[in-house]
């Protein structure tokens, strides 16, 4: 396993649509989604949210797009597969992975798949997501592929 | 159906500003300004004509205030719109619906941009966003490289056929004067250019220029009286369908199937019916993914569409006639340069890039990362 710090999922899915919050309006003079979703990432967890009718919904906002009924948040598995990839290269540093990343809940994120080299990731792969802090000092969750788990 | 008159107003002056490369201090504004006096010119009006004024640019915050300062003009009517590079496609259905309500008569539209002097990353700063950035995508280059990737895994596109697309860009380029390239470009070329962001090479990317440029429309019965003839707007569309990349439903179909089918239903025609296509061209996937989405073709079968010269000179279907955002000019955003070669198209001013008998030109523009798309059909008759 890579040596970053941070918390780490465990290699057995939590247990899809683990419920964390009832439905109800955000007060923003107390929470906003960002730092509720940071919050939930700094204790290892990959919230997203959901309507009233089990729609995924992702990034985090305060009324569900199309409807603007409140959302519950939820809990990831963290399972997922790549739904499209690129190899970013700078010209002045190393090569490295952008993926879009389908959560089998059903909703999508950007993040990048680690544990591989970057040109390897291919859309379909199955992956699993970790946390980790990065040099900003915020915990995000980036993806390794199942296979490597 | 959106209530607008088809034909009810034209476009009757053109202008680029200086292309390519300015000289040390020259200003957005400045472009702007010598675009939409050329563009006047270019019809024989005057700035004393002008009572709306359209403009959209990365650099400005407050764009028609600052142009209207700059001019001296104070508009009846004024719209800054900013959705990317289609905000000037976006700004010709405002402008029609401002001139059909009588809120103004005589619209000008301009762009500017020294992108290329101040570095893209100056001219145009991103947002920060807390879902996507930390991650370091190459913006705009790795949504469309995503893009891309997404398409060949489900469709079978090739890079050789990407690269189709900007070989065809480059020939066009090489019959217009005024294009930023003057090389010839091979699809082992594209191929072999250093990867910016996988699959999409440094030739599957857009030039960074700067330049400008201005458009005038008037209603139909104003332009039938001036110096050219019009090119009046049988179409419009728009559609937006996400912010960040992250948030696009489907990265292989694009809002264009929106937009382009608004524009069709307005004029009464269909893709078959188009003499010439300007698709905003910033990456070669855009190429394909924006016939498909208007109908050239099936979806999916963009990569075969192109293959061959076939949208090159000489091809079966004349695209980007200008060079393109790959080959001719890319000032930031470059959905106006598409307009002024739809115009002209229209107009037979093209020399010998000039398309044979062109009656009926496509202008399709694209902001953000394929986010806001918009279409214009412009036609030499309205009948």
């Amino acid at each position: 396993m890579p040596s970053s710090a941070g918390q780490y999922f465990s290699h057995q899915p939590l247990g899809a649509h683990m419920i964390d919050s009832q439905f109800s309006w955000f007060d923003l003079k107390t929470e906003s989604p960002l730092a509720t979703w940071q919050a939930h990432c700094r204790e290892g967890r990959l919230a997203y949210q959901a309507t009233a009718s089990g729609r995924a919904v992702f990034h985090p906002r305060v009324v569900a797009p199309g409807s603007g009924e409140p959302l519950q948040w939820r809990i990831s598995t963290g399972l997922g597969t790549v739904y499209a990839t690129t190899v970013v290269r700078p010209r002045d540093a190393e090569p490295y992975n952008v993926a879009l990343v389908d959560l089998d809940e059903g909703f999508r994120m950007m993040s990048r798949v680690e544990g591989i080299a970057a040109q390897d990731v291919t859309i379909g792969l199955r992956v699993c997501a970790r946390m980790v802090e990065e040099s900003d000092g915020v915990t995000r969750p980036v993806f390794e592929p199942m296979a490597a788990l | 159906m959106n209530g607008l008159a088809r034909g009810s107003v034209a476009v009757v002056g053109v202008a680029e500003s200086e292309l390519g490369q300015v000289a040390a201090g020259t200003t957005p504004l400045d472009l702007m300004a010598q675009g939409v006096v050329r563009a006047l010119a270019d019809c024989g009006l005057g700035l004393s004509d002008v009572d709306g004024l359209f403009a959209a640019s990365t650099q400005l915050r407050f764009t028609t205030m600052a142009l209207a300062e700059y001019l001296g003009i104070v508009p009846r009517y004024q719209d800054s719109t900013q959705i990317g590079g289609s905000s000037f496609m976006s700004h010709i259905s405002h402008a029609m619906t401002a001139i059909e309500q009588g809120l103004c008569e005589v619209a000008v539209i301009a762009h500017g941009s020294t992108q290329r002097s101040l570095s893209r990353a100056t001219a145009s700063p991103r947002e920060f966003n807390p879902y996507e950035s930390p991650y370091r995508p190459m913006l705009p280059v790795s949504a469309y490289a995503m893009a891309a990737s997404r398409h060949m895994h489900q469709y079978g596109t090739t890079i050789e056929q990407l690269a189709e697309v900007a070989v065809a860009a480059r020939r066009w380029a090489l019959l217009n004067p005024v294009a930023w390239e003057k090389q010839p470009l091979t699809i082992a070329d594209v191929l072999k250019a250093p990867r910016v962001s996988d699959p999409l090479g440094v030739r599957d990317c857009c030039l960074v220029n700067d330049g400008g440029g201005a458009i005038v429309l008037t209603s139909a019965a104003r332009a039938r009286t001036l110096a050219k003839a019009p090119a009046y707007v049988l179409g419009v569309g728009e559609s937006l369908s996400h912010a960040s990349i992250s948030g696009m439903p489907d990265l292989t179909q694009t809002a264009a199937s929106r937009s382009g089918a608004q524009a069709y239903a307005m004029a009464g025609v269909t893709a078959a019916d188009v003499d010439v296509a300007l698709v905003y061209d910033a990456f070669t996937i855009n190429t394909v993914l924006f016939l498909e989405d208007l109908g050239f073709c099936a979806k999916g079968e963009g990569g075969a569409f192109v293959q061959g010269g076939a949208i090159g000179p000489g091809g079966r279907f004349p695209v980007n006639t200008n060079g393109g955002g790959l080959s001719y000019c890319h000032p930031g955003m470059y959905g106006l340069l598409l307009l002024v070669e739809a115009v002209r198209q229209l107009r037979g001013e093209c020399g010998v890039r000039q398309v044979p008998g062109c009656a009926l030109a496509l202008a399709h523009g694209n902001g953000g990362v394929l986010s806001s798309q918009a279409t214009v059909l412009l036609g030499s008759a309205t009948d």
